[in-house]
């Protein structure tokens, strides 16, 4: 148990520390490595709750390939990164004030809810049912009652991809590509020319 | 010692108020604004997972699973808009995005 609980301060202190410093460094690379950092130990909080199943989605859609396309389109990108942290002392007063009161009251919120409610008798995370992994368990659920949100999550997946190609798709003008249709409906009369050429005087054009 | 459902909920309370912290603070970089959208929602689905093991439901893992589908389109779109408003503009300062307004 003890084990337990200096494995949870440990990822809870790096989770909460590399969240500050992705939101505080001027490099932005750097904050994507933290971004980075900060999922990965989120994933080893989930561990600890039993849910094995999220923690590896987590590690490969979000380390994988969230955070690897942030630090793709920070790297794409040639922008003047310390212009455009001006306003950080400014509102970083203001910013701490609302956040602490935020902090406060939502740890309020949340130990009076783990004291008093639904949730307040139970001592132990949820171990693994009847020998079921967890990755079962939520196979069982989630292809049962929930497949056609399970489909709704895939059409908003497809909708986000379609709309990322054609926001980004750009067409240059003077490149020569491919028309397959052109080439099919070319015939020998507009493919060909007959041209007179006088001894001596070679092609005029 | 023991860990129980509130430290959970408090770490993720306190990462949720770093995402709002990072949108107050990075008023002009989208790049960090999307990267603190994303912080956000990591800590809601701290909770989602908090719950559904102190429950014992499975459920709002499932749930979970959702938030991190639209999470990810969300980063998919908003960095595909972010490219497009670059190669526009030639910058991604927000304040400049105040000319899309007809």
């Amino acid at each position: 148990m003890a084990l337990q609980a200096i494995a949870f301060y440990l990822l809870a202190t790096v989770t909460i520390g590399s969240g500050l410093a992705v939101v505080s460094v001027r490099n932005p690379v750097h904050s994507v490595l933290f971004l980075i950092l900060t999922f990965f130990s989120a994933a080893g909080l989930f561990l600890l709750l039993g849910a094995e199943f999220l923690a590896m989605l987590l590690v490969v859609v979000y380390v994988g390939a969230v955070a690897v396309l942030f630090l793709f389109v920070v790297m794409m990108l040639d922008v003047d990164f310390g212009a455009l942290k001006q306003g950080f002392a400014r509102y970083a007063p203001v910013g701490a004030l609302v956040g602490g009161i935020l902090a406060i009251e939502m740890i309020i919120v949340a130990t009076a809810v783990a004291r008093g409610g639904a949730a307040s008798g139970v001592r132990e995370p949820m171990s693994a049912l009847d020998g079921l992994s967890n990755t079962e368990t939520i196979g069982r659920v989630l292809y049962t009652d929930y497949v056609y949100f399970f489909q709704a999550a895939g059409l908003v997946l497809l909708v986000a991809m379609i709309g990322a190609i054609v926001l980004t798709l750009r067409h240059k003008p003077g490149v020569r590509r491919q028309v397959i249709s052109d080439q099919v409906a070319r015939t020998a009369e507009s493919g060909m020319r007959t041209v007179q050429i006088k001894p001596g005087e070679g092609m005029g054009e | 010692m023991t860990i129980g459902l509130s430290h959970y909920l408090a770490v993720a309370a306190i990462l949720f108020t770093i995402g709002v912290f990072g949108i107050f603070v990075n008023r002009k970089n989208v790049i960090v604004i999307l990267m603190s959208i994303e912080l956000i929602l990591l800590a809601v689905n701290i909770n989602f997972v908090a719950f559904s093991a102190y429950l014992h439901d499975v459920v709002g893992q499932i749930f979970a699973m959702f938030v991190l589908t639209v999470a990810a389109a969300e980063a998919a779109v908003g960095l595909a808009i972010l490219v497009t408003f670059f190669r526009n503009r030639g910058g991604i300062a927000v304040d400049d995005a105040a000319v899309m307004k007809g």
